[in-house]
């Protein structure tokens, strides 16, 4: 949370509540804001296939694939969105796409 | 009390001094595309440019999309930002006007008031500003050349006040006053830029160290909130547009009112209207009077915010009442204006009997006949031979 700003009570916010003209005070917190449940597909990432040639880390439109001294560590599912562009241009079968509805089951 | 400043007698249209007053503010950023009548307010202030008596950036766009959305961005980015449009340009310009008003943005805005094809009309009527009534500007009304410049003058302080934060649209009649030579008084440079000043911008973009994001999404938990906001602050900037106007007067010398309410003390028949055809209206009331007719003019001078307190009290106590509508509202009984002056009235439990005129639709002449007509209607409305129904003033 920022220290700028706490949106804690954001859903109790009166209309004096907000910054004027609606800007967001500080800047990066994006991350805050948590996508993943938009999510329909999930992409399951087998750690043995992966060579960590970074293609899936230059496509995601999200930055969700993770990553550490440049190598992938896992995925992001607070942000990613399921798109599975990672999926389709993975070269050695190290992401597959599963039901998000199936994968929760199984957690 | 400010002292009078001194002031320059000067021969000038409504869009000269326009002008003069955008020169003077030195804003950082104009970003303009030329329409009929408006054109020579940018054209002369592209001039003050090339001669380099200003500092401003200014960015000839392609179409006046574009000049709206490129004033969004340098007025968020920091900058004191003006543009100019009329009719056509100012529908063009729709889709940005709201995103102005709700990012809080403080850009002026001078509109040439011309009718809304079609058929095309380059003339005056409000059907063009009439149609940006609902977005969240603020909205002022001149009569002549001189308060083109007095209005434009208040809409800059205004627009950049820390209480207000909202773009002013500041209008006048096209042709009749944007092109007319008339007689009228400039500030002197310096008075004039100290009552400016500059913009102190709330949340400006190009301040690196706090980082911003504008233009947020807002979903269902926030934008009726937000919207609320936003009628808080248009609402909430009348008593500031009062001290600036009142400021504004003191250095002028020329007074400052939300509603100009000649001979409406004591007046039986009172006409309200807006912009230049506030003119005829106070001649024939000036020629009933020398006849014993008690006849007065409301001119509303600030439309946005709507100066329901001031008007109700400049009617109150007349026989009937009729307003002047120049913009049309197909299918609705009354025009824009007379809505509000019905709002306000029955909000202030009057019951003075009201009617509504459609008049000088795409600059159709307005003659002191149709004036004379209206006070005339007044007396039967009063009398109860005649209802208060919308009628097309001077119509063949």
């Amino acid at each position: 949370m920022s220290e700028k700003w706490n949106t804690d009570n954001f859903t109790e916010w009166k209309a004096e509540d907000f910054p004027i003209g609606a800007v967001c005070v500080d800047g990066g917190n994006s991350v805050e804001y948590i996508t993943g449940g938009w999510r329909a597909e999930r992409p399951v990432w087998t750690q043995e296939n992966c060579k960590n040639c970074m293609l899936c880390w230059v496509v995601c439109p999200d930055s969700s694939i993770l990553t550490a001294d440049g190598k992938m560590t896992g995925i992001d599912y607070d942000h990613c969105k399921g798109c599975g562009v990672c999926v389709k241009e993975c070269k050695f079968g190290a992401l597959e796409l599963v039901l998000e509805a199936d994968a929760k089951e199984a957690e | 009390m400010a002292e009078r400043a001194e002031q320059k007698i000067v021969s000038a249209t409504g869009n000269m001094m326009v002008t003069e007053a955008f020169r003077q503010a030195d804003p950082d950023v104009v970003c303009a595309y030329p329409i009929t009548p408006q054109t020579t307010i940018v054209e002369g202030f592209a001039k003050c440019v090339a001669n380099g008596q200003v500092h401003t950036e200014f960015v000839t766009v392609e179409s006046e999309h574009s000049s709206m959305s490129a004033c969004i961005g340098s007025a968020q980015a920091g900058a004191r930002t003006f543009t100019a449009t009329s009719s056509q340009g100012l529908a063009y310009m729709y889709e940005e006007l709201p995103i102005a008003a709700g990012m809080r943005l403080p850009i002026v805005m001078a509109n040439a008031n011309r009718a809304i094809s079609a058929p095309i009309n380059i003339h005056c009527d409000h059907s063009d500003v009439m149609g940006a009534r609902d977005t969240g500007w603020l909205l002022f009304f001149a009569e002549d050349a001189q308060e083109a410049y007095d209005n434009t003058m208040i809409a800059i302080r205004t627009a950049e006040d820390k209480d207000v934060q909202l773009p002013v649209m500041t209008t006048l009649d096209g042709f009749i006053t944007t092109h007319a030579m008339e007689r009228a008084e400039l500030m002197n440079d310096e008075a004039a830029k100290e009552f400016l000043g500059e913009r102190t911008p709330l949340f400006p973009l190009l301040d690196t160290e706090n980082p911003i994001a504008a233009g947020m999404f807002a979903d269902q938990d926030s934008y009726f909130e937000l919207h609320k906001a936003l009628r808080d602050a248009v609402t909430a900037s009348k008593p500031v547009i009062k001290r600036i106007g009142d400021e504004w007067a003191e250095l002028s010398g020329r007074p400052f009112d939300f509603v100009d309410a000649w001979g409406c003390d004591d007046a039986d028949y009172i006409i309200v209207v807006l912009g230049s055809a506030a003119g005829n209206a106070r001649h024939q009331a000036r020629l009933l009077r020398e006849k014993g007719v008690k006849a007065g003019v409301a001119r509303i001078r600030v439309f946005r915010p709507f100066p329901y307190e001031e008007l109700v009290a400049a009617l109150h106590g007349a026989k009937a009442v009729a307003v002047l509508d120049r913009s049309e509202n197909f299918g609705g009984e009354y025009g824009p204006v007379g809505l509000e002056v019905a709002t306000a009235l029955y909000n202030a439990k009057e019951t003075i009997p009201l009617k509504n005129y459609m008049f000088g639709l795409g600059g159709h002449d307005v003659t002191l006949e149709q004036m004379e007509q209206v006070y005339e209607d007044l007396e039967k409305l009063a009398a109860g031979t005649i209802d208060g129904s919308i009628e097309y003033l001077g119509n063949r």
